[in-house]
């Protein structure tokens, strides 16, 4: 959610809450203004109507109802319990179904001996129109405020948040092999300042580590490589003495095949390390379809010699943004996997599409252990001068690139599914 | 021929001139920067193998003021820096290939022979061995000027022999050599046995006059009888 609709979202639950509570409230001081007011003039009326009786001759003793008042005659004792009492009540005038709203004062007084009662009623607001009234007036406050939240956000917070956007932009542009700092935003807004800051401070650093971890690759690779090749550009010469005895030849040979299968191992754990730093930054258009042929072709004369049958399926075609290099070494590692670790007279298929590739073979000693398939120097009972890289590669390649590879045992099959997900053009 | 072997681990640098010097090349060496350069200033080399590494600064340098007296196009570098932006670098700056450390002497040998070939090419095109020609960019071969006809693995074994003629390549370079960089599974030497088998194969029926020779438990040599 954006932080503009997150504000919004937050602004008009709090202002609706607030404006419940509000508007009660605001009925009820109202009301109680209006009553007050009522009930002082009612007061007055009373003194009035009073007055006027005791002034005016023998008229108290009959009943009236004259005006907006109402005498009856009432017994002592009654009178004497009685206080003045406010009373909200409805008179339905004559001819007349609806109600009218009243508020009366009902007292009493004595001339002589005789006892009155006197009611005084003065007509009052309406309480429905006036919650009525006072719910429409708040809905449209609400309303009101709320479309001037819309665009008080619209105008002032992208204004207020412009160099934020402006930030993030650039760390979404930012590349840590190139050698840029984040280029400076215009504001004067010290939190975003601040934020600039520890941007420049964060990224430098992760610079500084990528680097150093890169050279320590490449010295890693330097340092041992060396004496590699030493080792066996030795033995190469003193093989090619004439006078060495069988036994010697072979023994050398076979030396020779272990320090070819250290170089194998020191190559693919630097590639690996090379892929988990993202030391494989340059990404091109690459055509999966076109690659997987060329592999194939240059697969084609050792699956010949093995009486592997290689069936290509492609439909549509899937081009993925990504390292030519390790595309390659993606596709091969599959291939070669499923050639190598294949029977005599097996099968391998291969279906490409546009957002798929699967590479199934023959098993040779049944499923493989999927918990630790991926995991570096598995084996399984493949022959045990492979590295047991190859497929940390391939998954290292994957969870680069957003790539999710399963595998899965079908029909004495292994089927290594890869779903590009949405990397494809 | 003359080659400068520019290397700053003594030992290898050894291996190579040894190496090379079988093949009748005149070998000179230097093993760190300020050395190189000035031998580079002096002579002119047929083929210069160039490590980045040196002591005192990096063959790259060496590299660009070769190129700007346009004298690069017969570099090859010889590196343990498998890095791509190297690599990249090297190329651009004219080198020839680029050979990432450890290597087999025979695919060294192989190297030099090809920059050597496409440096002299004056219209000649083939390598010649007895009865036998081989056309490098052609991919063709011919015994007595017919043409016999190979597969792919059997051209590049053939190609391969012939830059090393007479000299012993064991089953690791050869494996590495048909199978390329980043192989895993280059342990399957049954595969090149039989490729080497079905090439002598051919070979025989042809009546070529050269004869790929086993060498028990260790790899094989070509010789011209």
């Amino acid at each position: 959610m954006k932080l503009q609709n997150k504000s919004l979202k937050y602004l008009s639950i709090s202002i609706l809450v607030i404006i419940s509570i509000w508007s009660p409230l605001f009925y009820y001081i109202i009301k109680d203004e209006i009553h007050d007011s009522l009930d002082k003039s009612l007061i007055n009326q009373k003194i009035q109507v009073i007055q006027q009786k005791l002034s005016e001759q023998g008229s108290a003793d009959m009943l009236e109802i004259q005006g907006n008042y109402f005498i009856k005659e009432i017994d002592e004792q009654n009178a004497l319990a009685m206080k003045d009492a406010f009373k909200d009540t409805a008179i339905y005038p004559l001819g007349s179904k609806d109600a009218v709203a009243m508020r009366m004062l009902t007292t009493a007084f004595q001339e002589a001996d005789r006892y009155y009662q006197l009611k005084v009623y003065s007509s009052t607001l309406e309480e429905d129109d006036l919650i009525a009234d006072i719910f429409w007036a708040m809905i449209w406050l609400y309303i009101i405020l709320i479309i001037s939240i819309i665009a008080i956000n619209n105008i002032a917070l992208k204004k207020l948040w412009r160099p934020f956007y402006q930030l993030l932009d650039h760390f979404k542009a930012f590349r840590i092999d190139k050698n840029e700092s984040l280029p400076d935003i215009k504001t004067q807004t010290t939190e975003f300042l601040e934020l600039k800051k520890a941007a420049d401070v964060m990224t430098a650093h992760a610079r500084t580590v990528f680097n150093s971890q890169k050279q320590f690759t490449e010295n890693a690779a330097h340092e041992l490589q060396t004496p590699l090749a030493v080792l066996t550009n030795k033995i190469e010469l003193i093989l090619e003495k004439e006078q060495l005895d069988q036994t010697t030849a072979t023994e050398l040979s076979k030396t020779i095949g272990i320090i070819q299968h250290l170089k194998q191992l020191n190559k693919s754990l630097l590639l690996l390390s090379k892929i988990e730093n993202k030391q494989f930054v340059t990404s091109e258009h690459v055509d999966l379809k076109q690659l997987a042929l060329e592999i194939i072709s240059n697969l084609e004369s050792f699956a010949a010699y093995k009486d592997i049958k290689i069936e290509l399926q492609i439909s549509g075609s899937a081009i993925v943004y990504m390292n030519q290099t390790l595309a390659n070494i993606f596709i091969s590692n599959l291939v070669k996997n499923a050639i190598f670790h294949n029977k005599q007279g097996g099968k391998v298929f291969i279906e490409l599409s546009h957002q798929m590739l699967i590479v199934s073979n023959t098993a040779v000693h049944g499923m493989l252990d999927m918990t630790s398939l991926f995991k570096r120097f598995y084996k399984g009972n493949g022959p045990s001068k492979s590295t047991g890289l190859g497929l940390s590669i391939v998954k290292a390649i994957c969870d680069n690139y957003g790539f999710t590879i399963k595998y899965n045992y079908e029909h004495q099959l292994h089927h290594f599914k890869i779903n590009f997900n949405n990397s494809v053009i | 021929m003359k080659i400068l072997v520019i290397e700053d681990e003594p030992d290898l640098l050894g291996a190579i001139k040894t190496s090379l010097e079988k093949e009748q090349f005149i070998v000179q060496t230097a093993s760190d920067y300020s050395a190189a350069s000035e031998k580079l200033a002096i002579y002119t080399y047929d083929c210069i193998l160039l490590d980045i590494m040196l002591p005192g600064g990096s063959g790259l340098d060496l590299l660009a003021s070769l190129k700007h007296s346009d004298k690069s196009e017969n570099v090859i570098i010889i590196s343990a820096k498998d890095s791509l932006d190297d690599k990249i670098n090297g190329l651009e700056l004219g080198a020839d290939d680029y050979l990432t450390k450890p290597f087999h002497l025979a695919e060294l040998t192989a190297r030099v022979k090809a920059v050597l070939r496409r440096k002299q090419l004056g219209g000649k095109s083939s390598i010649d061995a007895a009865n036998i020609a081989l056309f490098v960019e052609e991919r063709e071969v011919k015994v007595d000027g017919i043409p016999l006809s190979l597969n792919r693995k059997e051209f590049d074994l053939l190609y391969y022999f012939l830059l090393n003629k007479s000299r012993l390549i064991t089953r690791e370079a050869l494996a590495e050599h048909v199978w390329g960089d980043n192989i895993d599974q280059a342990d399957n030497f049954d595969f090149i046995y039989y490729q080497i088998k079905n090439l002598r194969k051919k070979l025989q029926s042809a009546d070529a006059a050269l004869e790929i020779q086993a060498v028990y438990g260790v790899g094989y040599k070509l010789i011209i009888p």
